[in-house]
């Protein structure tokens, strides 16, 4: 009995870790994907670059892990600010394929851009000395960073959450999502807000580059390998919604623990059958409206 | 005007194309991962050979030189090698192929060159039974019978008696958990379970977690060099299982040079098995790393695929200067088999009956000297054949 606590433990534990850089990453890509209907396969280059900012801030200047995080949030919002303005707002009007060719480009030479400055081998993360190791939660012991992921990502849960559902900002970004024309008619600059919410969610990939750096490895293929996980997570939460990839990345990155696990010979099919089954109940996602 | 313009002009060509007459270029195909997400590999392949053809150009007989044709697979791609080596032999005629980091990649090139009679240098595709599909393969890297299955009896005899093995879900990662198997159950030890892991995993925890519950003397561990191995070292340390008394040993592909600066201190005491370390106390070795380092910067370690290549282009050059530039298939592999070379790895030979890579085998553990982890080399097993083949041909 004792033992089958105890690996169930291990499952929650560590399968919620993995769960939660999962949900960080993919949040974003949910929000601009969903609110503005762009396919914007390079979300996972943000989150790359953001653990590049975060894990070159601290090998190179010995920046603090708090510091080097807030950094790499601003730096790739701001960047991807721009980029908005000037590359993807011109491909608002084309087609699915249009955005997904363009996107995919990005991909390649942000992947090539990453080789070429850093390297194509990973580059190492060392969390602060208090976050590494075992963790004693005295009748076990945890890997403590997973156990200091689990709790940021509650944090930064409830602020998406609090943001979105009680701000004014919050209220206007739903009111675009709902209708965009409608906003614009009530006098919402949805041009603006949409750049804004696409920084918000281009740095929230940072964060998640630089927090996950630990368990994604950071490497110039970073944004290529991912991609699937990330889409995963939106595809089977539902576009549009903090809640959907949370149970989604929630589901998948425990479900895909406890299979590693339990049954290791099969582990790497469990997300894709998960993905099937889910998406055969619900094609728009669980909490994506149809 | 235009006269007096022209015969010097002629005159200059005529004497060009007689020197081209007299030149003789060999071109060699070189198949490598340029691009990707593991161009990592790729790019120690591209080093060790342009390191060897700057050092030796010299050694070319008067007008003959090589000339590298490269091309990139992009990875594991059968398909795109076969079509690259196909056109490198029909259209760049090249008259060698070489490079090669993947097993797949070396298995749909084999009937090619097989047909073509092209004899195909193996710098890196470390699966045993690759140099059995065509006469014209001839194999310097090494494989992954060579490094696990001598492990396997130097655990059981070492203290180990239950192992947990994990090892990649492909070619060459079968092939360290077979012969690791097999060298340490025949020496008493017993096996505390066996898994294979997808290829590409991005979280090695599940998988080690339920290792660490088994409760083993050690785990044995095959994983790609390159991201996946940092990432598995990681999630080893992030798990307590050295604190909880858990050995970690496998092939050199875990602590590869190049990525073991930045493991950290979770490497320290890994034991692996295998056929280079840029920490090596050799004189050959010192002058390859120090060439290294001189050639590509002082931070940077050459890893075991910069040494493979390296000695690759040593037998390109062999068999080119043996033959005054003229290459000709047959006596080609006559001269690749049982071809000695003084390697950065210590003593080499192609064996004369398979084709393949004879070498030293290192038992290493990882160290900190000054400050700088390293594979410390504290035994040798001396000139190994590849055991697979061994054990075949006593059947």
């Amino acid at each position: 009995m004792a033992t089958i606590l105890d690996a169930l433990v291990s499952i929650l534990f560590l399968g919620l870790g993995f769960a939660m850089v999962l949900y960080i990453v993919s949040v974003g890509l949910s929000l601009t994907m969903g609110l503005m209907g762009f396919v914007n396969l390079a979300h996972g280059a943000f989150a790359m670059a953001g653990g590049y900012v975060t894990v070159t801030l601290m090998n190179t200047y010995q920046v603090p892990f708090g510091l080097a995080l807030v950094a790499a949030f601003i730096a790739v919002a701001v960047v991807s600010a721009i980029l908005e303005r000037t590359l993807y707002a011109r491909l608002y009007g084309a087609g699915e394929l249009e955005q997904v060719l363009f996107t995919i480009g990005l991909i390649f030479m942000a992947g090539a851009i990453a080789r070429k400055l850093f390297g194509p081998i990973p580059l190492p993360m060392h969390p602060p000395a208090l976050l590494s190791g075992q963790l004693n939660l005295g009748f076990r012991t945890v890997p403590a960073y997973r156990a200091f992921l689990i709790v940021v990502s509650f944090v930064l849960i409830l602020s998406l959450w609090l943001g979105i559902e009680r701000t004014n900002f919050g209220a206007r970004l739903r009111a675009a999502v709902d209708n965009r024309r409608m906003a614009e008619a009530i006098g919402i600059d949805t041009a603006l807000l949409f750049t804004v919410t696409f920084a918000l969610g281009s740095g929230l990939a940072a964060l998640g580059g630089g927090l996950g750096a630990d368990i994604l490895a950071i490497y110039p293929g970073y944004a290529v390998e991912y991609l699937v996980y990330f889409l995963m997570v939106v595809s089977v939460g539902g576009l549009g919604s903090i809640r959907g990839p949370f149970v989604a990345a929630l589901s998948l990155g425990i479900g895909d623990t406890a299979c590693k696990y339990l049954v290791p010979e099969f582990g790497a099919f469990f997300v894709y059958i998960a993905m099937i089954g889910l998406l055969l109940w619900r094609p728009a996602g669980l909490f994506g409206r149809a | 005007m235009r006269i007096r313009h022209f015969v010097p002009a002629f005159i200059a060509a005529m004497a060009l194309s007689c020197a081209m007459a007299l030149a003789q270029t060999v071109k060699v195909g070189l198949i490598n991962t340029w691009s990707g997400p593991l161009a990592a590999a790729g790019e120690q392949i591209e080093r060790g050979t342009k390191l060897y053809m700057k050092l030796h150009e010299k050694d070319l007989p008067t007008g003959v030189s090589i000339e590298l044709v490269k091309r990139d697979d992009t990875g594991p791609n059968p398909e795109v090698a076969k079509r690259l080596a196909q056109e490198l032999i029909t259209r760049d005629k090249v008259q060698l192929l070489t490079g090669v980091i993947w097993t797949p990649n070396a298995l749909a090139m084999a009937p090619l060159v097989t047909e073509a009679k092209v004899p195909f240098i193996i710098m890196n595709a470390g699966t045993a039974m690759i140099t059995t599909k065509s006469p014209y393969i001839a194999r310097v890297s090494f494989t992954l019978w060579q490094s696990s299955w001598p492990l396997g009896s130097w655990a059981a005899k070492n203290g180990l008696k239950n192992v947990y093995t994990l090892v990649s879900d492909f070619g060459p990662g079968i092939d360290a958990e077979t012969a690791f198997t097999k060298g340490f159950t025949t020496a008493g030890g017993t096996i505390a379970g066996a898994v294979r892991m997808p290829v590409t995993t991005p979280d090695f925890v599940p998988f080690l977690q339920r290792a660490k519950d088994a409760k083993p003397d050690a785990v044995f561990v095959f994983v790609p060099a390159a991201k996946e191995a940092t990432a598995f070292m990681k999630a080893f340390g992030d798990l307590g299982l050295r604190s909880a008394g858990i050995k970690l040993i496998g092939p050199g592909d875990v602590t590869t040079d190049e990525e073991l600066p930045g493991m950290g201190d979770v490497a320290l005491g890994t034991i692996t098995m295998h056929h280079y370390s840029a920490a090596g106390d050799r004189p050959a070795n010192k002058a390859f790393v120090a060439a290294f380092k001189a050639e590509f910067g002082a931070k940077e370690e050459p890893s075991f695929l910069a040494a493979d290549s390296y000695d690759g282009m040593a037998a390109i050059f062999a068999v080119v200067i043996a033959q005054n530039g003229k290459i000709d298939p047959d006596k080609t592999m006559e001269l690749l088999k049982g071809w000695k070379y003084d390697s950065p790895r210590g003593p080499i030979m192609i064996d004369p009956e398979t084709r393949d890579i004879v070498q030293n085998e290192y038992l290493r553990r990882v160290d900190k000297v000054n400050g700088q982890l390293q594979n410390t080399e504290i035994e040798t097993i001396p000139m190994v054949k590849d055991p697979w083949k061994e054990l075949n041909k006593a059947k």
